[in-house]
């Protein structure tokens, strides 16, 4: 059976074809206002992209902050369940998964089977978001692409205070009149922001077999504060992390399909 | 799955009653030649008895939960305290309560009934405000007497109850009846006090026998009946009709219990939480029992109305029973209040988070809680100190935990949706599936 998994996320919605535990389609689309289109539009283009016609779709699993707008769904499967269960699919020995999307940075402590054991959300506060590092870029007038490269070509520690966005803010300002070289600025607001992140991930225990999630998980310099910040000799991150939740739903959906739920 | 039998509480409707004719009876005090005083919900309310049964008080706390209740009201009331000048941050209860001073507005109806006298407490660093400001935005001329409680954690927390704590508190009791005299121009009947000393232990200590019947399976209360039930030990722990309706209250709740009455019928999973909900958004304790999943009860219901003895060798909550006999005099009224209260369970974190958690560890395990959710409630310092140390301790022990952000009177920092998301995570988490 063919499954597909769709996060309808903050700021993209992802879809992922699903066909015998294969990814055999995905494609991606800014969210935008309208939830329903963007849903339609993701699903078309994973269809198109798979080569595959609508009827042949077994089931829908939905996920993401705009799911109750995906048209269908068969199962419902929450943020957390999701991302557990597709660090699971692709690392199968990972214990401790993080995923930081646009409005939410998570942590979860799975089994063996990809169940969740313990999980950790970011309190309302955009300093342990993706948005974070889109907000500080544009006090740094740097486009976000070159946020992570950057922070990779710099070697200085410069502490700051990524408790509040909106403060932190502030000391960008501030080190961009005290002069400091931007490169130096981007690698203290990512490991600001990887900072926050692990606080959360400690208090759901860290395993040696970190996987991270998410469309962060692209931004080279975020990931080397991440890895440092945890003391670990890499980080397991799939080759398009952002399409990581939506994976989980088509993972759900599958394994549903075959309980009959 | 078979649903358990249930049946609404009989004495429902004498509780509403009652909560009427409490807030009925302190506005129209005055009316009918009583006298009017306003204080904590913790304040030592037996004492105040002494100068006449016509005097009816109204205490801050369940006043301002009543005012969270109704969104648009609490709306109002916070808006006008923070135009007057106080923080955002402050206590939400006491910013509802200042603001309907401040509009001169009475929550039940009609303008701020307006104390004679403020009788309160010092628990915690906003209560040790709320009055002087209350009192000043009432005119200045309200007479403000505080009772500072701050005198050390109860056994087994500490060795034991060391005699100077109890001739603290009831020292402060005594020279408050003489203050009481002063400011009123009455005189103190001691026979009142008395017997309003011995309503008040008899109504907490009773209270702490009804938790007890929630250890049943099913539970024949759940917590959004229990904090309709629970305020008359804030409202007025002394006053006798409600000592009276919680020895009611008791024989019902454990016929229920004995004849396997549920107060959710689908009762699947069993949860607890800790402090002050968000009162605004009670739906949420629905939402859950929805998904088969009902709380039992919290720290906050049990151990500020109820009166327990906490047993470490065992991890158990035990009600305090009550003393032997009555209190004879004045000052032994005054004594006995204070060594009743001083181990009082809400009290007690506040000297260490440890102590709650160890609490709250007796609860899960002896009332069966499958889970436990506890509340960062932004809308009050005192009882929210020490929160994230207790999720570690009670994961420590072996509880499941969840957490979410909110407020108790401030709906303005709770996030229903992502409450909401959390909430089916952990329901998952507790094997529970989502409702059809």
């Amino acid at each position: 059976m063919t499954v597909a998994g769709i996060d309808c996320g903050a700021k993209n919605t992802k879809t992922v074809l699903m066909r015998d535990s294969r990814i055999i389609g995905k494609a991606s689309v800014p969210t935008g206002f309208d939830q329903e289109q963007a849903v339609e539009r993701s699903l078309t283009g994973a269809l198109e992209a798979a080569g595959i016609e609508r009827a042949e779709l077994g089931r829908i699993g939905g996920t993401g902050s705009g799911k109750n707008s995906i048209p269908g769904m068969d199962s419902n499967v929450n943020d957390i369940n999701a991302m557990a269960r597709a660090a699971n699919y692709f690392f199968p020995a990972g214990r401790t998964v993080t995923d930081v999307g646009a409005e939410e940075g998570r942590a979860v402590k799975i089994d063996e089977a990809g169940a969740v054991v313990d999980f950790a959300i970011n309190e309302k506060c955009a300093a342990g978001a993706g948005a974070f590092i889109e907000a500080m870029g544009r006090a740094l007038e740097v486009p976000l692409e070159e946020m992570g490269p950057l922070a990779l070509s710099s070697e200085r520690e410069i502490p700051m205070n990524a408790q509040c966005a909106i403060f932190a803010e502030s000391e960008v300002v501030g080190l961009i009149h005290s002069k400091t070289e931007v490169k130096d600025i981007s690698k203290a607001i990512h490991d600001a922001m990887a900072s926050r992140i692990v606080s959360m991930i400690r208090r759901v225990g860290v395993n040696e077999d970190v996987v991270m999630l998410g469309g962060v998980g692209r931004n080279p310099g975020f990931v080397e504060s991440m890895r440092r910040e945890l003391n670990l000799e890499r980080i397991h991150i799939p080759d398009e992390p952002e399409y990581g939740a939506a994976v989980g739903a088509a993972v759900v959906a599958a394994a549903e399909a075959e309980t009959g739920d | 799955m078979a649903e358990y039998p249930t049946e609404p509480l009989k004495c429902w409707q004498k509780a509403k009653e009652l909560r009427n004719e409490y807030y009925r009876s302190y506005e129209q005090a005055r009316d009918k030649g009583g006298l009017r005083w306003s204080g904590s919900a913790w304040a030592f309310d037996a004492v105040p008895v002494g100068l006449g049964r016509d005097v009816r008080c109204i205490t801050g706390e369940p006043y301002g939960a009543s005012c969270a209740f109704d969104k648009p009201l609490s709306s109002k009331y916070l808006k006008a305290a923070e135009n007057y000048g106080f923080a955002r941050d402050l206590c939400s209860y006491m910013r509802n309560y200042w603001g309907s001073i401040i509009l001169d507005e009475y929550a039940f109806g009609g303008k701020f009934p307006k104390p004679d006298f403020s009788w309160s407490q010092h628990i915690c660093c906003s209560h040790a405000k709320w009055y002087q400001n209350a009192c000043e935005l009432e005119g200045g001329d309200v007479p403000l007497y505080v009772v500072d409680v701050g005198a050390g954690a109860c056994p087994p927390f500490e060795s034991e109850m060391h005699p100077h704590r109890i001739d603290y508190v009831a020292g402060q009791l005594m020279d408050g009846i003489d203050w009481l005299e002063k400011v009123t121009g009455r005189q103190f009947n001691d026979e009142l006090f008395l017997e309003a000393a011995w309503n008040d232990m008899r109504s907490t200590s009773r209270w702490a026998e009804i938790c007890m019947l929630n250890r049943n399976t099913p539970a024949p209360l759940d917590e959004k009946s229990i904090y309709s039930l629970y305020v008359f030990g804030v409202l007025e722990k002394s006053n006798g009709d409600f000592a009276d309706f919680y020895d009611e209250l008791y024989e019902e709740v454990k016929d229920r219990a004995e004849r396997g009455i549920a107060a959710v019928p689908n009762e699947k999973v069993r949860w607890m939480s800790d402090t002050q909900p968000p009162w605004g958004f009670l739906k949420i304790y629905r939402y859950m029992e929805e998904w088969g999943a009902v709380s039992v009860g919290s720290l906050y219901t049990y151990g500020l109305t109820g009166m327990w003895i906490y047993d470490a060798e065992r991890n158990d909550l035990k009600p305090r029973p009550l003393p032997e006999r009555r209190p004879r005099t004045r000052e032994e009224g005054c004594r006995m209040l204070a060594d009743w209260h001083l181990g009082k369970p809400e009290y007690q974190h506040f000297y260490h988070p440890e102590y709650k958690t160890k609490m709250m560890d007796a609860i899960a395990k002896n009332w069966n809680c499958d889970g436990i959710i506890l509340h960062y409630n932004r809308g009050c310092e005192g009882l929210s100190t020490g929160i994230a140390e207790n999720r570690l301790g009670l994961l420590k022990r072996g509880n499941k935990v969840m957490t979410y952000e909110g407020n108790m009177g401030d709906e303005r920092e709770f996030d229903e949706t992502a409450t909401i998301n959390r909430i089916d995570i952990f329901l998952e988490t507790l094997g529970l599936r989502r409702p059809a």
